[in-house]
């Protein structure tokens, strides 16, 4: 089936515009109703109903937690709740995702994904705790974005249930962390997991409750005042700052993929990624972040061909490490907290994007500290050693700077810096390392450390750098992503890893197959009312 | 020693139940659960023993076995139809296959819950009806009340029954959360809308035997063909009692019909509030409202769990055997109004599969017509302009394609402002339901009747309409 052509996605959104969400914020708890609009698809070619969900819908969730963050400094609990009756949240459109490419069926996982970390985030690092008050039916998807709360309160109504039916009914898999949220976050025994994982209608009362798949019960006459209550308590434990002014999040308004301080360059195969340093305005971490966010995001559901990021920085490290002293500086500040948050969380889109990532570290550049996770991000990493290319007689000179922000400031996925990642398990180097904080380390420094593939000088540079680039393209891409994904996430695996690396891996294989995308798969015939036939050989 | 319970006395049953010692001890753990139940949720009125139909068999005789009965000693029993042991799947993809005699593992879940949300409608009249004993205008309508209450009662036991002896301990919880869900209750409501609606009235009340008591008959008519072979055969033997329902309906709104008809001569004016009587515009705005809500409970005009249910075997159209097509529908479609935002309507080609619930209806709406062609000729009779009619399957909708527009009865779509000035002359108003409150007036007296319906023509078993249908103390 081929994909519906679709327009450019945009990530900008504003609470006044939703379409189909509800922010309302009452005094330390803000209110997020889901309301969808059933013609509200972000694409032609499918009706939300019961609440079910799309990109779009997914886009102004992000936007509302990430708000929330900055500029309701004031909010301690969140609570996550219905505004339809007997319906919390049917999950992800069925006749969306039967309809849509392969790629964009995964993007969308990703992202959806992204933003339920990010709530989980905002419970654990910033004070703001979600409370799902499932107020009805809650499927699939549905359930995922309970599980993504801190804690569940399901209407006691002698019908409603919690259910994750992908896979008896669509011959899939929970594909936002649903399988793995269930036994790591909520620690359901796993026969009883494998029970509800298989029920397609789901489990509601006091079973629930028993195998933890729901926190409590409420009846419905006091459910609105329960959760205001719990939502209550929640707050009080909250180490949000009192009295604080938030931070609005202005439009960004880029010029096509041209930012203040991110701008990117399409080429055939590639995007050419340059961010600034910061100028003389005091919000450069922010704001670059934001750009650099919207980017990675714009990039990947609107680029998915260009398949390598090769990724420069430009500007004064002095004023890198200067401005990043000024927020890493502050852990008791909330808005440095936050930016710091977010920026990790950037940090880890990038970790997670199915693209080549290459660092490019020439003279000019200001790879330093917080900039300095760009390039260790990356795939491989290049560093000039010699005069610019295009100016034979400058003096200037790449280096790169190590600070203390790469010792654990914006750890991974799994748990580790990007540095730790590098050197698994070699405490020896990292040690090492840690001596040259502070140091502009040369060409040959960064070679000798191991934080770069290749010192090039340049005579060999360019050459070098197309020929990296054009066999990069000639791989295939599926091979590099596999690949990519598995240097990238060495060690330890958290809920994180085994959500972005073992589901979606599954899950991939799972939509690519007949059993589930074929002109007779589950996903293809859910809602014909045919059943699906089965290749029944378990591979 | 406990003593022996002789459970073919107590339980009158036609499936083994002396012999089944797993549904003994489910019974036995369910039925004083029931028996409160019944208590607290049952009929408020106290009664010394009522004329009641029992079945003790399924045989011809066995069915209607007439005596006095203390209601809450009335035995509720289980009955299926008999077996026919050829029994063939009729329709969706295990078609020509054996009827199943066992829940597959696969389909369990949905046949589970079709029996769920079918056995949560039965015992739900019964609370919705608790009060109208209270306001009978004859001891024959109280008898009937009773009869339709206990046959309820038993349509739930029918369903707990398979619930019991298929569905293992899940199908035991669910169970008594039949018993646990209330009509209207706030907290833990009955799963189907109408079903939290309140029969205030006992014109409601025949509406609701007409009307919603007839969506009952279409819904089992499509268990009925069913492939798990228990499920069909209950839900056939409970259509035998689900048509005496009905009657209760038809010849109830017969006899307002009649008895306005009967006003309006005497007094030679429609205004026959003044009289007693029921004016027939509030009758048609009952019939507007019932028919609507009852309309509600075939779901949304497509559905892919009907046309899921229908592939897997678990649920049929009505009469279909004897339906000339392939029986499987993938490939045919059909067509379905939409009201568009212009105010016009359009057709929607979609699959005939997934139109099923759009087919049961249809079925339905033409049975309806039959009533109001017998309440038209009343009026025709007496010599009466007036005429009764269906609204439009659009108007008053809660459900499906017609939710959330504004269509008149005649079928026009207007917007909101039209539609709200025309509301009071479409559906009743609270002014309505309070003056057919007015007219409630228990009428305990054998023999004798409320002012504003007429007797029935009939008696019950044969017996004269002044025999003493309910002993009261």
């Amino acid at each position: 089936m081929t994909a519906t052509v679709v327009p450019a996605v945009s990530f900008a959104r504003h609470p006044a515009a939703y379409r189909h969400w509800k922010l309302r914020i009452d005094g330390v708890v803000a209110w997020l109703e889901l309301d969808v609009d059933e013609d509200g698809g972000i694409v032609p070619g499918y009706e939300l109903k019961l609440n079910s969900y799309d990109l779009g819908v997914d886009i102004e969730l992000h936007d509302a937690v990430q708000r929330l963050r900055f500029e309701h400094p004031g909010v301690r609990s969140v609570v996550l709740t219905s505004g339809k009756d007997n319906v919390f949240c049917a999950g992800a459109n069925i006749r969306m995702l039967a309809g849509s490419s392969h790629a964009w069926k995964v993007n969308f996982c990703k992202f959806t994904n992204e933003t339920r970390n990010a709530m989980e985030d905002a419970t654990e690092h910033s004070g703001q705790t979600y409370l799902a008050a499932v107020n009805g039916s809650c499927a699939g998807g549905g359930y995922e974005l309970a599980l993504a709360c801190d804690r569940i309160i399901l209407i006691d109504d002698n019908s409603s249930t919690v259910a994750l039916p992908e896979v008896p009914l669509l011959g899939v898999l929970p594909g936002t962390g649903g399988l793995t949220r269930v036994v790591d976050k909520r620690r359901v025994r796993k026969d009883r997991a494998d029970v509800f994982a298989t029920r397609s209608d789901g489990i509601r009362g006091r079973t629930a409750v028993e195998w933890r798949l729901v926190d409590e019960l409420a009846p419905r006459r006091d459910f609105t005042e329960v959760v205001r209550q719990r939502a209550l308590e929640l707050a009080e434990r909250s180490s949000r700052p009192l009295g604080a002014e938030g931070v609005e999040l202005t439009p960004l308004e880029p010029d096509g993929y041209t930012y203040e301080y991110v701008r990117a360059e399409l080429g055939t195969d590639t995007v050419d990624i340059t961010v600034h340093g910061p100028r003389e305005k005091a919000d450069w971490l922010l704001t670059m972040t934001r750009e650099l966010d919207d980017l990675i995001l714009r990039l990947r559901t609107n680029e998915p061909e260009l398949g390598t990021w090769v990724i420069r920085t430009e500007g004064d490290t002095e004023a890198v490490l200067a401005h990043e002293k000024l927020v890493l500086g502050k852990p008791d500040d909330w808005l440095c907290n936050e930016i710091v948050h977010f920026y990790k969380r950037t940090l880890k889109r990038l970790d997670v994007t199915s693209r080549s990532l290459i660092a490019l570290i020439e003279p000019g550049s200001c790879f330093a500290g917080v900039l300095l996770e760009l390039a260790l991000a990356c795939d491989r990493q290049y560093i000039l050693d010699g005069p610019p290319i295009e100016d034979m007689d400058s003096p200037l000179r790449a280096s790169i700077r190590l600070s203390e922000a790469n010792f654990g400031r914006f750890p991974m996925g799994n748990g580790l810096s990007r540095l730790e990642s590098r050197f698994y398990l070699e405490t020896d180097h990292l040690d090492w390392l840690r001596k040259e904080v502070g140091h502009a380390l040369t060409p040959a420094e960064a070679d000798e450390l191991g934080l770069v593939t290749d010192a090039l000088d340049d005579i060999d540079w360019e050459d070098e750098i197309r020929i990296v680039l054009e066999g990069r393209a000639a791989l295939s891409p599926d091979s590099l992503t596999g690949m990519e994904a598995n240097h990238r996430f060495v060690g330890p695996e958290t809920t994180e890893t085994k959500i972005f690396g073992r589901l979606t891996a599954w899950q991939n294989w799972i939509f690519n197959r007949p059993n589930a995308a074929g002109e007779d798969g589950a996903l293809r015939r859910y809602g014909t009312g045919r059943k699906a036939v089965f290749d029944r050989k378990r591979v | 020693m406990p003593e022996k319970i002789d459970y073919d006395a107590k339980i009158p049953n036609n499936v083994d139940l002396s012999s089944d010692r797993r549904l003994q001890r489910a019974l036995e753990g369910w039925q004083p659960k029931f028996l409160n139940w019944w208590g607290e949720m049952g009929p408020t009125l106290r009664t010394q023993g009522v004329y009641l139909r029992t079945a003790v068999s399924v045989g011809r005789e066995g069915w209607a076995h007439f005596d006095h009965v203390h209601v809450p000693d009335y035995r509720w029993g289980i009955f299926l139809a008999e077996r026919d042991g050829d029994r063939r799947i009729a329709f969706g993809e295990h078609a020509g296959e054996p009827a199943w005699q066992q829940v597959p593992g696969e389909y369990r879940a949905d046949l589970q819950r079709l029996i769920v949300i079918q056995g949560d409608t039965e015992p739900a009249s019964v609370e919705q009806q608790k009060l109208l004993g209270l306001t009978a205008p004859s001891l024959y309508d109280l008898r009937n009340l009773f009869q339709v209450n206990v046959e309820e009662g038993r349509h739930l036991w029918a369903m707990v029954y398979l619930l019991h002896a298929y569905f293992g301990k899940e199908g035991r919880e669910e169970a008594e959360g039949l018993l646990y869900r209330n009509s209207g209750s706030p907290d833990t409501p009955r799963i189907l809308g109408a079903f939290n609606e309140e029969t205030a009235d006992w014109l409601a009340f025949y509406m609701f035997t007409y009307f919603t008591d007839r969506d009952g008959k279409y819904q089992l008519g499509t268990l009925k063909e069913s492939a798990f072979d228990p499920l069909s055969r209950t839900c056939e033997f409970m259509l035998k009692e689900e048509a005496h329902h009905m009657f209760v309906g038809t010849t109830g709104v017969d006899r307002v019909v009649l008895r306005s008809a009967q006003l309006i001569r005497e007094h030679d004016t429609t205004d026959i509030a003044a009289h007693g009587g029921i004016p027939l515009e509030i009758i048609q705005k009952y019939i507007n409202f019932h028919y609507t809500v009852s309309l509600d409970l075939f779901g949304s005009e497509t559905s892919t769990n009907a046309a899921n249910y229908y592939t897997a075997g678990l649920k049929g159209r009505w009469n279909e055997t004897r339906r000339k097509d392939d029986h499987r529908l993938t490939d045919g479609s059909t067509f379905l109004d939409r009201p568009v935002d212009d105010g016009t309507w359009t057709q929607d080609e979609v699959q005939t599969l997934l139109a099923l619930n759009l087919d049961l209806r249809s079925e339905y709406i033409a049975d309806c017509r039959t009533g109001l062609k017998r309440w038209n000729r009343i009026l025709a009779e007496n010599d009466l302009g007036f005429r009764f009619s269906l609204p439009h399957p659009g108007f008053n909708r809660n459900v499906g394609i017609n939710r959330g527009h504004h269509i008149t009865p005649d079928g026009t779509i207007v917007d909101e402002a039209t539609w709200q000035a025309g509301r009071r002359s479409w559906l009743p108003t609270t002014e309505d339901l309070a003056f057919v409150r007015s007219l409630m007036h228990p009428v305990y007296e054998r023999g004798k009747i409320a002012s504003w319906v007429a007797p029935p023509i009939n008696g019950i078993n044969g017996k004269p309409f002044d025999y003493e249908y309910v002993h009261l103390p």
